[in-house]
């Protein structure tokens, strides 16, 4: 039955949609009902891992009391802040040498070998020079970002087509209009590239340094309830990391549809 | 007005345009405002390896020349000097406009053989680039509205480039090339990446443009086919000289496989191939 061979039985169409809508989270579900069930049959200790329920009781507690929402603050300010001063300067650092040979050559094998060193090895430095403040972690989250910005804007700029810049050139564009027109929106998608990579850097760099040395924030709320064996608000810290990341990659992939709306690779539909 | 023939509406729309805003556009705007180009002596290296050794040349106002040659005979790069886009190492490429004023800053134009369009810009602004520089943006658009009119494209004017296929974007930017109005429209090979049928189409547009807007026309292709087709006069350039400088007598509209030009064309691809000499005799003056 050749027919029969080569289509499989087909669902009613409102339903193939549905289906494939859910796919994606058919296996967290699963997983999320098997650790609830492991947990409440007590297979799995309660003291190493709590059930899901137990966590979303943990956070409603620190959601009402409003500790939550003070370390979440806490937290998304200084990533933001730390990625505002290091993003800023890894874009002009990277416009200008993308732009100008003799700052290239001034600049880039410093930046290259400073590149090379982990950034959080200088955890004990940073605390010996700012103790535990907020600069600690400012200057850790923005020279986290600033690699990544850096590489990538440079490398956006010198990969757009020289024969456009020729054609630019042709049509009379004075070196700013080549700039805003041609240049820039070339170079558009690999500095996107950079920006995502480096919000997970900007999250990474945060948590690990509020982790080690702080008194306030996500990572601090983490520890505290190490301390008091609270295993439930230490997984519910880590599932806000994860769902804080997941938020800054939605973010950058709207404004990427916004701005590359040109490019094929990124159009909706 | 010089685009009554081809679209009276585009024409209507660039004269309302014109009202918006008169002083934005060079004088070339006006018909049979070719540009004259003469070169003398003109000497091009790149490193101590001469391209282009001594040349004369005149173009007149309004005319089509084709340059044919084999792969790096400096035929591109001559196309390059008189636009500018390289400087030469010696000798002088004057631009005159028909009334004898000199416009070495004069609108001249280059079409690529890539279209060479902004991904990033819709089409309609990929042909306003055309008049960078010039006018207000409103009007930047009416006018590029217009010359996409001419190149039978209006209805694609918001769509990205990605979008087109490869003889609708060289379309594009011949739109661009051509809505400044320049005197000097230098073609460098536009048409050798597109299917045969999709070229011959090109073709005959750029042929009708020519004759409406009286512009200076200069292409260069490895095509000699196409080069009888077009062009008043053919030139064959071999080790940076000037090899051969022939006329083409055929009337238009040409005919394709009019047997005059395919003689022309069957010379000049024997003197490429097999080098002076051995090309038939007795063609000397029969169009040349």
């Amino acid at each position: 039955m050749p027919a029969a061979l080569r289509s499989a039985p087909a669902l009613p169409a409102p339903l193939t949609a549905a289906g494939r809508n859910a796919l994606p989270w058919l296996l967290p579900v699963t997983v999320l009902l098997g650790w609830q069930a492991a947990v409440s049959t007590g297979i799995v200790s309660n003291r190493f891992m709590p059930a899901p329920l137990d966590v979303v009781r943990a956070g409603i507690a620190a959601a009402r009391s409003g500790e939550l929402w003070t370390n979440l603050g806490v937290s998304t300010l200084r990533a933001l802040a730390g990625f505002a001063v290091g993003g800023s300067i890894a874009f002009a650092l990277g416009l200008a040498n993308g732009l100008s040979r003799l700052s290239e050559r001034l600049t880039d094998t410093t930046v290259q070998m400073v590149r090379n060193v982990p950034h959080l090895s200088l955890i004990p430095l940073v605390i010996l020079w700012f103790g535990i403040g907020e600069e600690a972690k400012l200057f850790l989250v923005a020279l986290g970002v600033f690699f990544p910005i850096y590489a990538n804007t440079l490398h956006g700029i010198r990969s757009v087509d020289p024969a456009l810049v020729e054609m630019g050139r042709v049509y009379g564009m004075s070196e700013a209009e080549l700039f805003r027109r041609v240049i820039l929106p070339g170079a558009l998608p690999s500095i996107f590239v950079g920006l995502r990579y480096a919000l997970g850097i900007m999250w990474l760099t945060l948590i690990v340094a509020e982790t080690i040395s702080a008194s306030s924030g996500l990572g601090y709320m983490a520890m505290q309830a190490r301390e008091f064996m609270l295993v439930d608000v230490v997984v519910l810290a880590i599932l806000i990391y994860a769902a804080l990341g997941k938020i800054a990659d939605a973010l950058t992939r709207v404004l990427e549809r916004a701005c590359l709306a040109w490019n094929p690779a990124y159009r909706t539909v | 007005m010089l685009l009554d023939a081809l679209a009276p509406d585009a024409a209507r729309r660039v004269a309302d345009a014109q009202a918006l805003d008169g002083r934005a556009l060079p004088r070339a705007a006006a018909p049979g405002s070719g540009i004259a180009v003469t070169i003398r002596d003109l000497r091009k290296s790149f490193d101590d390896h001469a391209v282009i050794g001594g040349l004369d040349l005149h173009l007149p106002a309004g005319s089509f020349t084709a340059v044919v040659g084999r792969s790096g005979c400096g035929k591109s790069t001559l196309l390059r000097l008189i636009l500018g886009l390289e400087e030469p190492t010696g000798g002088r490429i004057l631009l005159e406009q028909k009334d004898g004023t000199r416009r070495d800053g004069a609108p001249k134009r280059i079409m690529f053989q890539e279209p060479r369009l902004l991904p990033w810009a819709r089409v309609l602004d990929n042909v306003a680039v055309g008049l960078t520089g010039h006018g207000k943006k409103a009007w930047r658009r009416e006018r590029a509205r217009a010359a996409l009119e001419e190149v039978g494209l209006s209805d694609k004017a918001g769509q990205w480039p990605a979008t087109l296929s490869g003889g609708q974007r060289q379309r594009v930017a011949l739109a661009r090339a051509l809505v400044s109005r320049p005197g000097l429209l230098a073609l460098d090979e536009p048409l050798g990446a597109l299917d045969a049928l999709t070229r011959i189409g090109m073709q005959e547009l750029i042929e009708r443009i020519w004759r409406a807007q009286e512009f200076t026309a200069l292409l260069v292709t490895h095509d000699v086919g196409e080069a009888v087709a077009l062009a008043d006069r053919i030139l064959v350039i071999d080790e940076g000289r000037i090899a051969l400088d022939l006329r083409v007598e055929v009337p238009r509209p040409r005919r394709r496989g009019d047997p005059d030009l395919a003689r022309l064309e069957g010379r000049i691809l024997q003197y490429l191939l097999h080098g002076p000499g051995r090309e038939e005799k007795p063609s000397q003056g029969e169009l040349a």
